[in-house]
């Protein structure tokens, strides 16, 4: 695997190529300390006592070390993949039968990472965290509510009406468009 | 990947991302994911937002030895790898398969048809249609979600091929018609048994369970 430009890449998502190009457990631990945390609150607002929240987040970040070889930086940034598993994760444990899944994508050896690619994709993550943060209270609530709490989106769009779904097509549609270039350069 | 012009709808594809899906139709989903490039995104974006927010949560603390207990685990094993696509059949297809090819029940006319799961909630079967050939004319009580693996056929609603996604609701009564060249293999889950006009008729229905 080539070396990505840095500079590109967030720490986190760093960390995260470290773990599967290397088996890194140092820099494991760094997400460990990041995240893990962060999952705990996520699975206690989802309604988990507290001993179950930990076994959760345990079993989220181990999820993390052997699915690493699935992660994409030119698709996702590491909280982005770390929440899919949390989300992943507690559906399963909600259901009757787990969630069928997609097809894992092959793995990437080929590829040759692409800074443009990755810098556009946090750059729009960072536009993300923007928008959100200009977000009124209550938006800001119902928009965690959903991701967090995984109430049905209807109900968000009757807690908050228009800028929401807004935001939410306009991310949207961003990324798409953004997917499609990449398609173009690295079909 | 071929190119797909017809998607997953976004309500359906929100409810699937929240788990809160029928079975039948997150079969129908998680197979269209793994030939669509661009649904697949659409799920990525919208998990961005979960990291924003991930990200951005207040932390509450673990207990105490929780890292030593993570980094020990480490050691463990990997879970067995989940099962892969196989010929036309994406992964989740091939898991509700069993991993082995599917056995076609003949239903008259060419036509076959695998039921992969059943419940109250909605079912699921593999379509087999040979070229040229009508699917019975049928109307829906419900929903139907369709998904053409192999070969293509049309509708009043367009020409679906490989990839593509037909969702119908309650008012549509149409009449696919298989395409020329090789036979036409769907994966449908609907949730109410189909009303078939012609061919099979009604009292049959819960024999032949079409």
């Amino acid at each position: 695997m080539t070396e990505p430009v840095p500079e590109a890449l967030s720490e986190l998502t760093r960390d995260l190529l470290e773990v599967r190009d290397r088996r890194n457990r140092e820099a494991f631990g760094r997400l460990f300390d990041h995240f893990a945390p962060r999952l705990k609150a996520m699975m206690l607002r989802g309604g988990l006592r507290d001993g179950t929240a930990e076994d959760v987040v345990q079993d989220v970040m181990l999820a993390v070390w052997h699915k690493a070889w699935q992660f994409d930086p030119h698709r996702a940034d590491a909280a982005g993949w770390v929440y899919a598993i949390a989300r992943n994760r507690r559906i399963d444990m909600a259901r009757r039968r787990p969630l069928a899944q997609p097809e894992e994508m092959p793995e990437l050896e080929s590829l040759e990472p692409d800074a443009a690619q990755i810098l556009a994709l946090r750059q729009e993550a960072g536009h993300l965290a923007e928008a959100l943060s200009r977000l009124a209270p209550d938006q800001a609530e119902a928009l965690r509510a959903a991701y967090f709490d995984d109430l049905p989106h209807s109900r968000i769009s009757e807690m908050t009406g228009l800028p929401l779904g807004t935001i939410k097509s306009r991310i949207r549609l961003g990324l798409d468009r953004l997917r499609h270039e990449l398609r173009k350069i690295a079909p | 990947m071929t190119e797909i012009n017809h998607h997953i709808p976004d309500d359906v594809l929100d409810t699937y991302r929240a788990g809160t899906l029928p079975h039948a139709f997150a079969v129908v989903v998680a197979a269209h994911l793994s030939l669509c490039d661009e649904c697949r995104a659409r799920i990525e974006a919208a998990d961005m937002i979960g990291g924003v927010l991930l990200n951005g949560a207040e932390g509450v603390a673990l207990r105490a030895g929780a890292r030593d207990r993570m980094m020990a685990a480490l050691d463990a094993p990997p879970p067995p790898p989940l099962p892969r696509g196989s010929g036309v059949f994406p992964a989740p297809v091939m898991a509700e398969l069993g991993g082995q090819p599917p056995k076609w029940r003949m239903l008259g006319g060419g036509i076959r048809q695998q039921i992969l799961s059943a419940d109250r909630e909605g079912s699921l079967r593999l379509l087999y249609i040979p070229p040229g050939r009508a699917v019975p004319e049928h109307g829906h009580r419900g929903m139907e979600l369709t998904l053409v693996l192999q070969g293509s056929f049309s509708d009043s609603e367009g020409a679906f091929h490989r990839g593509d996604v037909e969702a119908a609701h309650d008012a549509i009564d149409h009449q696919p018609i298989a395409g020329a060249g090789a036979p036409c293999i769907c994966l449908a889950a609907t949730d109410a048994p189909l009303r078939f006009h012609a061919l099979v008729p009604r009292l049959l229905q819960p024999i032949f369970r079409i």
